[in-house]
């Protein structure tokens, strides 16, 4: 049974609940057992936001993640609150533009990406949180990079069917991303 | 089978009610559940139904009130302060007997509480909540897919048995997305003479009304509406099971304790506990005989709960003392780890006898 | 013999319950009337309040929802929605409509939902034995004000018509007594019109009906009468307070 738990955390207002809508939507396609859990109330507006996503062959149990498989991290404080619940083996992915701090266990694998940074400078500002995605797939053989195209069009509304290409766009800076 | 869709729990009662039919929908915002609000408001206007936002919960109860004496299929939807205030028009629906279908996706309390999830409300929903004799059919879904599945079962209740049905969620099961799938909704019609249609000057007028000034009188609609309610308890209690096989330790937990408690019985089973889960589906009418069979079978209970420990008591009625009954709870929008639930499995393991 | 006066047929045979000398009787009839002039008997439905008229819907031949204390504005709400077809009036006293139920009738007017309310207003809660209305008059004496209302502890009487005619909602307010024949004709018609503007869907309309009540107040069935002359009416001055038709028509010309 194979079962993957991803914490994506960040400010609000950066695509979090987004990008975990990514994966998914992802995994809705892949045929694998789904669950998306936001976090809500005030935090949402301008505070920090989280979003678990349990991808896993077998029925999801809890869909509250205690200690994710993968973490991603778009802020500071999200990263000081949630190194230390990344399992021994797991991967934490950082925004290295807003997060200078590095991550000082060695029993996790650790990416940064300066993904707010190259986002500005492919002029797709917004979309940091899908070059982190990118990143993300690339290093997750099981999760791929198979099927993001027809993923994306699923999650863009089509009245904003331009987005498309500019979130593909976003997934491949992340995942040809040399680090 | 039908394609799979990714859905938050509220939003799949919205859509769920709409395949039930129902076309009418009063309620006031409150989080966590104003997505089932916003999708009524989006969806209603464009299938003929009707979405109107009230001035309060006390309106938007009564309108349904009205409503449902006119014989439509009528809902509204809140959380926890919110049900306090529709608590008076949910007696006066069971003093009327007529149908409706409330949801409260519950959040932590009392008072203003806060808004993240919990399951303090089982008393107010299993026991009463407003005045007088009466029962609502309460339905425990822990499954965005069973958010829709129940939601219709609820509406086929309600009509069946003149009465309120109620889903009683929490806010993480409303907010959660998951793949569901909507199969054909199978909307089984009765009858309703009894309605507000107008006299059309060919029968003599129908009267919606719970008042009995005489005593006799009011004794006696109370006993024939327990009748009514003996007849669910017989035949409408709804539960799963789950590793129950042999177990020596049994899990109770509903909703979104449920799901946490299965990843604490798998674990304890891995360390060679024998541990199984009960999940009542209905918590009124309650499920009783699985918990007096389990009673015969295992050293000892485990209550997973998001409150101090209400339907701990419910088991205790159930098992007639027989067994101890622990408790594992969180409360205030904090929810049990597996970790927390597995060291209750274990310590009910050693305890016993 | 050439019947010259009967019992509209929108009444029951019932025996009303109410005290000796109440107008609720003149009231119910002038709403049957309207009901039996407008031929609408059939696709009516009413909603009685909880107070004196709380068995409203054993008088009524139509179909008939007995609402909570304050809600039938909500509730009659409710079934106009489901059932547009139908004509939907709510049937309610002071405190049912002005105290507890105030939000209900403010809302239900400011939506211009398409119903028709009788507000019966005899500045007393007579169901209850005689307590204070949010419409009993300053020093009025009641089992709950026995010193006279005093204004300076729990405030002033409400007056419906004129708040309620500060919104844009509603179609038509009026205000109307019942304390003699001229009155009770005039009141009759105000009713009758609060109906048609229903069946035409013009929305809200509410009719304010100043009434008496000789047991509470302690009075003779006359005195009453008298008393509505000499003390409420001046304080609740009769008229159309809005009436949004007649308002555009006199605009046209």
């Amino acid at each position: 049974m194979k079962t993957t738990q991803i914490l994506i955390a960040g400010f609000g207002g950066q695509g979090i609940l987004f990008a975990g809508k990514f994966l998914a939507y992802k995994g809705l396609l892949e045929d694998l057992q789904v669950s998306w859990l936001p976090s809500y109330g005030p935090e949402m507006r301008g505070g920090t936001a989280n979003c678990s996503v349990i991808l896993s062959d077998d029925p999801v149990g809890s869909p509250i993640i205690t200690d994710p498989d993968v973490l991603i991290v778009m802020n500071l404080p999200s990263l000081q609150k949630y190194a230390d619940t990344v399992v021994p083996g797991g991967q934490i992915y950082v925004d290295s533009t807003l997060i200078s701090e590095k991550v000082v266990r060695d029993d996790v694998q650790v990416f940064y990406i300066p993904a707010t940074q190259m986002a500005g400078d492919a002029g797709v500002s917004t979309l940091a949180n899908m070059i982190m995605m990118g990143c993300v797939l690339k290093n997750n053989p099981e999760l791929s990079f198979d099927g993001t195209e027809e993923t994306v069009k699923k999650l863009v509304p089509p009245k904003k069917a331009a987005l498309v290409d500019l979130n593909l766009k976003a997934l491949e800076l992340g995942r040809d991303y040399a680090g | 089978m039908a394609e799979r869709i990714l859905m938050k729990g509220n939003e799949a009662i919205a859509e769920a009610a709409i395949r039930a039919g129902c076309r009418h929908y009063f309620g006031y915002p409150i989080t966590p559940q104003t997505e089932i609000a916003a999708y009524m408001a989006k969806k209603m206007p464009k299938i003929g139904g009707v979405f109107l936002q009230a001035e309060s919960e006390i309106a938007s109860i009564n309108m349904v009130y009205g409503a449902a004496a006119a014989g439509m299929r009528v809902m509204t939807s809140s959380s926890s302060p919110g049900i306090s205030l529709k608590s008076e028009g949910l007696s006066y629906i069971a003093g009327s007997d007529v149908p409706a279908f409330v949801v409260n996706v519950q959040r932590g309390g009392p008072g203003l509480g806060g808004i993240q999830p919990s399951q303090s409300d089982y008393f107010q929903a299993t026991k009463g909540g407003g005045h007088g004799d009466y029962h609502m059919i309460v339905l425990a879904p822990a499954s965005v897919q069973e958010m829709a599945s129940l939601t219709i079962k609820g509406f086929n209740l309600a009509d069946k048995y003149r009465m309120t049905a109620m889903i009683l969620a929490d806010g993480t099961i409303g907010q959660m997305m998951e793949p569901i799938s909507f199969e054909d909704a199978e909307i089984e019609n009765y009858e309703k003479p009894w309605a507000l249609t107008g006299t059309k000057m060919e029968r003599t007028h129908n009267i919606v009304n719970s008042l009995y000034l005489k005593p006799d009188e009011l004794e006696r609609t109370n006993f024939e509406r327990f009748a009514r309610y003996k007849t669910i308890e017989e035949n409408e209690v709804l539960y799963e099971e789950y590793m129950m096989d042999g177990a020596e330790v049994c899990v109770v937990a509903f909703g979104i304790a449920a799901r946490v408690a299965k990843n604490a019985v798998a674990a304890a089973r891995s360390e060679g506990i024998q541990a199984g889960l009960i999940r009542p589906i209905t918590l009124w009418p309650f499920p009783k005989a699985p918990l007096r069979r389990a009673a015969g079978q295992v050293k000892a209970f485990v209550s997973v709960e998001l409150s101090m420990g209400q339907m701990i008591e419910d088991i205790r009625l159930a098992t007639e003392c027989t067994r101890p009954v622990s408790l594992c709870n969180r409360t205030g929008g904090m929810i049990p780890s597996p970790g927390q639930v597995l060291e209750s499995i274990r310590e009910a393991a050693k305890g016993g006898n | 013999m050439a019947v010259v006066f009967q019992k509209p047929h929108a009444l029951t045979d019932a025996v009303l319950h109410y005290c000796p000398g109440c107008p609720h009787g003149i009231i119910h009839r002038l709403v049957a009337e309207a009901i039996d002039n407008l031929g609408i008997e059939g696709r009516t439905i009413g909603v009685a309040p909880v107070g004196c008229a709380v068995m409203a819907y054993d008088y009524f031949r139509c179909d008939m929802l007995e609402a909570a204390h304050g809600r039938a504005p909500a509730s009659a709400t409710g079934i106009k929605r489901c059932r547009p077809e139908c004509i939907v009036f709510t049937y309610q006293g002071d405190g049912d409509l002005a105290s507890i139920g105030m939000a209900e009738t403010v809302h239900a007017a400011a939506r211009n939902e398409n119903i028709t309310v009788i507000f019966v207003n005899n500045a007393i809660y007579g169901m209850t034995g005689g307590q204070m209305a949010p419409t009993s008059l300053p020093g009025q004496i009641t089992q709950t004000s026995p010193y006279g209302r005093d204004v300076n502890h729990c405030g002033w009487p409400v007056r419906v018509c004129e708040l309620l005619s500060s919104l844009e909602g509603p179609e038509y307010v009026a205000r109307v007594a019942v304390n003699n024949v001229k009155n009770v004709k005039a009141a009759g018609k105000a009713i009758e019109k609060a109906f048609r503007n229903q069946v035409e869907n013009k929305g809200f309309s509410l009719v304010e009906v100043v009434s008496a009540c000789p047991t509470n107040w302690g009075m003779t069935p006359q005195k009453a009468l008298e008393w509505v002359e000499s003390d409420m009416l001046p304080y609740y001055p009769l008229g159309v307070y809005k009436d949004r038709t007649a308002a555009k028509e006199a605009e046209q010309k």
